[in-house]
């Protein structure tokens, strides 16, 4: 069957409505992958126009103040920062070596049939809202355990058991993230190391960890800028509402920069933006959101070193 | 008697050499010349025969006994008996899956790592049946060393390498010194002398598998294993090695794995040919079917089964 | 020849050396501290599930759960319930579903599927990957501005904004990130020969996503996204931000619209209120609503678990 040549560029050029509908299709799922960078800038924009009206109109002197009383017009940054930090570095202190420790265990020791028992159970401590584990602080931790252990100087609220609070719900993340930089360490490496009559904590601790250490410094990493980020257990377990003194004193109350800003939205409806109280939430925002996307970008190279080498 | 030695001694190179190329040659390079080296090498010490039946010079280290492998309910090698000498280079060969690499791993209990691996039957290393409940696995180790098929250095210095054995095995003396002489008998030294603190990982694929065998041979092991050890390597490594190996045997006791027949022809001094066996299931069983000098086996095959698989008939 | 050193291979001295099993004590220290570690982690999970319902049950034995479900918040203990929240709760999952689930398979589809490898492309990624790692209160300043302030003639002007609508989108965009890695992850899984047979036979990009990968990517993009949805269900910090009412409200016999637009509560945000009112009632009726939200999370990614292996089966 013979057919002219333009009848056969006619069959096979396809149809324009459908090459139309194919590019309309790709359009519309390329706007939707573009929103993503839309909601960042939404994120920068919201917090940067706010922030930069507290700025420039507080006095300088109030960021240096006694303590965080945005009401009355103290803006001590230094003591949310601190209390910032204090309140992770506890957590740390509980989700890295219990994280670390679940992680070597599951990878190097545990056989078939213990991970399939005890990896659940990661993982359900893994989705337990945090609003629970502030309950769990204020109402078991420091009553049962820490007044217990350091008898009446710890007060009802306190920024020890908001830091344990954090720190368990960080356990999950610390573990799962060493994990998979453990497995990912080839096997050829610890059978080199059993060959050479190595035991299995030496494997562990000399050759299979030192080789996923880029990996176990990311989740590290990764759980402090999580830790940096809670709020509701510091909210409720850690006190200190309207605002609080500069502190370094775990046993007592304290603020952090997120139950700054949760305390600051929530008693805002009587502050009508009037004095700076209200911007001062988007500044501590900012600050807040700077270092956990610093935190993250440096935790994504060392992710990146780990795929670098194998 | 001699006489019939020296005829079986001197027809391994031709004889193999034909077998090779009727059934396909494996190695693919210059059969001939790379054959003749080691040859003439051979003929140079006309009574090693002598010394291969002396059982004073070559006594008995590892002796296996019925040993039978499964992983889980399948039974993966079958009723293994055979002995290996003190100072000789053992090759096992066979098709793939006949279960040579897992009755290796046998002789340094590295079969454990694996959960649902199960050892039935004695390896009696020295007289000591290693699977005797009361022998610790990490201490077999330390005598009975591994080199594998893909060298896998440590990502550590390569003095971190060669020192990680003798280090954890509580070695006192002299590190440099210890170090200096492992890579001299894997004659790696002047390669790398200059550079220990560097990355093993800089090396080449060749230089990597010798300081993987230095590393072995720094615990100053009774028995080196090495399962497949030539076969990432280009043509030329492979050459180093071999000679390599035959140096080591002096103070070692070698057992290689290999799926390279002339490889096992050139360089060992018994062979023990494994196959396959496929049951109604479609399992597959490894078991053994010949052992015995390397001379003799490539030229003499008792089993029709070992002439089919060195004429290159299957595998 | 320093390394090698003559060995006495007696099978007595073999065996002694075999089985000196060394009371390995930093091993086995290390193995229990390892365990130690697990277990705590498995003991506090416990502990907390126990502590929480040993609070709880002077609710339960007061009250019936079908009461404390419908009731609505009250200064009264006696008769307090969490109707408001559990309804909000509700309409939230219902907005954040609508929001992040379309906007996110689609943005997952075009990064896997349409996308060519270009610093645009990469961009994204990498803005998505940082988007998942804000801390939500961040989100609940977006919302704030967004849409409390910014839209509030949309969102509930009637409360200034902060409606359950604002509460929605702030949460649909909290879990936009995560439907869209876990979506991309479910795509990226589908083997590529699926894709190549498709157009093979003259599909079209589209149909080849639509009628071909897509349903073989499914279960994994329905397991994700109910995942998500439990992670924004036990959201509190955000919805604080948006007006999440902490103190009473009676939800009244408006229109749909005018709730919409009206103050909202949610459960987490229920959990936030209680817990700090100091009477003791109030202690343990707070454990009752974490009992009913954990067992609304346990239902949600128990749906989500067996969806999946439901549907894997299938394919």
């Amino acid at each position: 069957m013979t057919t002219e040549p333009t009848e056969t560029i006619g069959l096979l050029a396809g149809s324009r409505p459908r090459q139309r509908r194919e590019r309309v299709i790709r359009w519309f799922f390329l706007s939707a992958a573009a929103t993503s960078i839309l909601i960042s800038a939404a994120i920068v924009l919201s917090l940067a126009g706010e922030a930069w009206t507290f700025i420039s109109n507080v006095e300088l002197a109030s960021l240096t103040d006694i303590g965080w009383f945005p009401r009355r017009g103290a803006y001590d940054i230094g003591t949310i920062v601190v209390g910032t930090l204090l309140v992770a570095g506890i957590a740390m202190l509980v989700a890295a070596p219990l994280g670390l420790g679940a992680a070597i265990y599951l990878s190097e020791y545990a056989d078939r049939r213990l991970r399939k028992v005890l990896k659940p159970a990661l993982e359900i401590l893994a989705g337990i809202p945090s609003v629970v584990l502030g309950y769990f602080a204020l109402t078991f931790i420091t009553p049962e355990l820490l007044r217990r252990i350091f008898g009446s100087e710890v007060a009802g609220f306190n920024m020890l058991a908001a830091g344990v609070g954090v720190g368990i719900l960080t356990i999950p993340l610390v573990a799962s993230i060493t994990e998979d930089s453990l497995r990912a360490v080839p096997n050829s490496l610890r059978e080199a190391s059993y060959g050479l009559g190595a035991s299995r904590m030496r494997t562990s601790l000399r050759v299979v960890f030192p080789a996923a250490v880029s990996g176990v410094v990311a989740s590290l990493i990764v759980a402090f800028s999580r830790a940096i980020g809670e709020t509701m257990v510091v909210a409720i377990a850690a006190g200190a509402q309207g605002g609080s003194l500069f502190s370094v004193n775990a046993l007592q109350p304290g603020q952090t920069m997120t139950a700054a800003m949760a305390s600051l939205a929530i008693g805002s409806d009587r502050v009508r933006g009037a004095d700076f109280a209200f911007q001062s939430l988007f500044f501590v925002g900012l600050l807040l959101f700077t270092m956990t996307l610093t935190l993250n970008v440096i935790s994504e190279r060392f992710v990146r070193r780990v795929r670098q080498r194998y | 008697m001699s006489q019939e030695r020296e005829g079986v001694r001197e027809m391994p190179t031709t004889e193999t050499t034909r077998a090779a190329q009727d059934g396909g040659s494996r190695s693919g390079f210059g059969e001939q010349t790379h054959d003749r080296p080691l040859a003439s090498r051979r003929m140079e010490v006309p009574d090693d025969k002598a010394r291969i039946d002396d059982l004073n010079e070559h006594p008995v280290v590892i002796d296996v006994r019925d040993l039978n492998v499964f992983y889980g309910d399948f039974h993966a090698v079958k009723g293994v008996a055979l002995q290996i000498r003190q100072n000789e280079i053992t090759a096992l060969i066979g098709p793939s899956g006949c279960g040579k690499s897992t009755v290796l791993r046998c002789f340094n209990r590295m079969n454990d790592l694996i959960d649902i691996a199960r050892v039935e039957g004695e390896v009696l290393y020295h007289g000591v049946n290693l699977y005797d409940t009361a022998v610790d696995p990490i201490e077999v180790r330390r005598h009975v060393g591994m080199v594998f098929q893909k060298p896998n250095p440590f990502p550590k210095s390569i003095y971190d390498n060669i020192s990680f054995g003798p280090r954890i095995a509580g070695y006192k003396g002299n590190m440099d010194d210890l170090v200096e002489q492992s890579l001299l008998r894997a004659a790696l030294w002047d390669e790398v002398k200059d550079k220990l603190k560097e990355s093993a990982y800089a090396l080449s694929g060749g230089q990597q598998q010798r300081l993987c065998i230095a590393r072995a041979i720094a615990t100053n092991p009774d028995v080196v294993l090495m399962d497949e050890p030539c076969s990432a390597l280009d043509p030329i490594a492979t050459l180093r090695i071999e000679e390599l190996m035959q140096e080591l045997k002096a103070d070692y006791t070698i057992i290689i794995v290999t799926h390279n027949m002339q490889q096992a022809a050139r360089v060992s001094d018994r062979t023990a040919f494994f196959n396959v066996q496929v049951n109604e299931k479609g399992q597959r069983t490894g078991h053994l079917v010949e052992f015995g000098e390397t001379g003799r086996i490539f030229t003499n095959p008792i089993e029709k089964a070992t002439e089919d698989y060195i004429t290159g008939r299957f595998g | 020849m320093a390394i090698t050193t003559p060995r006495a291979y007696a099978p007595d001295a073999v065996r002694r050396v075999l089985q000196r099993k060394k009371r390995d004590v930093r091993g086995r220290t290390f193995h229990v501290g390892l365990v130690a570690t697990l277990l705590t982690s498995v003991a506090i999970l416990v502990i907390l599930m126990v502590d929480v319902v040993l609070d709880s049950l002077t609710v339960w034995e007061t009250r019936s759960l079908g009461s404390f479900l419908t009731s609505q918040l009250s200064a009264d203990p006696a008769v307090a319930g969490i109707a408001q929240a559990l309804y909000g709760s509700i309409v939230l999952m219902i907005f954040t579903i609508a929001i992040a689930f379309p906007l996110g398979i689609s943005a997952a589809i075009y990064l896997e599927e349409y996308a060519r490898d270009t610093r645009f492309t990469r961009i994204i990624n990498a803005n998505i990957r940082n988007l998942a790692g804000v801390p939500s209160i961040v989100y609940g300043i977006l919302g704030l501005a967004l849409f409390v302030k910014a839209l509030e003639s949309i969102t509930g002007p009637q409360v200034h904004g902060r409606s359950v609508i604002s509460g929605g989108f702030t949460l649909g965009l909290l879990v936009l990130p995560i439907v869209i890695i876990t979506t991309a992850e479910a795509l990226r899984a589908v083997p590529g020969g699926i894709r190549e047979a498709a157009y093979g036979v003259g599909a079209t990009q589209w149909q080849m996503i639509r009628q071909h990968v897509f349903p073989v990517a499914a279960p994994g993009i329905l397991t994700g996204t109910i995942l998500s949805i439990g992670r924004a269900f036990g959201e509190a910090a955000p919805l604080l931000m948006v007006g999440g009412i902490t103190t009473f409200f009676q939800a009244g016999d408006a229109s749909i619209v005018e709730q919409l637009q009206g103050r909202f509560s949610a459960l987490p945000v229920l959990v936030f209120s209680w817990v700090r009112f100091p009477q003791d009632e109030f202690r343990a009726l707070t454990a009752a609503l974490i009992i009913v939200m954990l067992v609304v999370l346990l239902l949600i990614n128990a749906t989500g678990i067996y969806l999946r292996n439901r549907y894997e089966k299938d394919l």
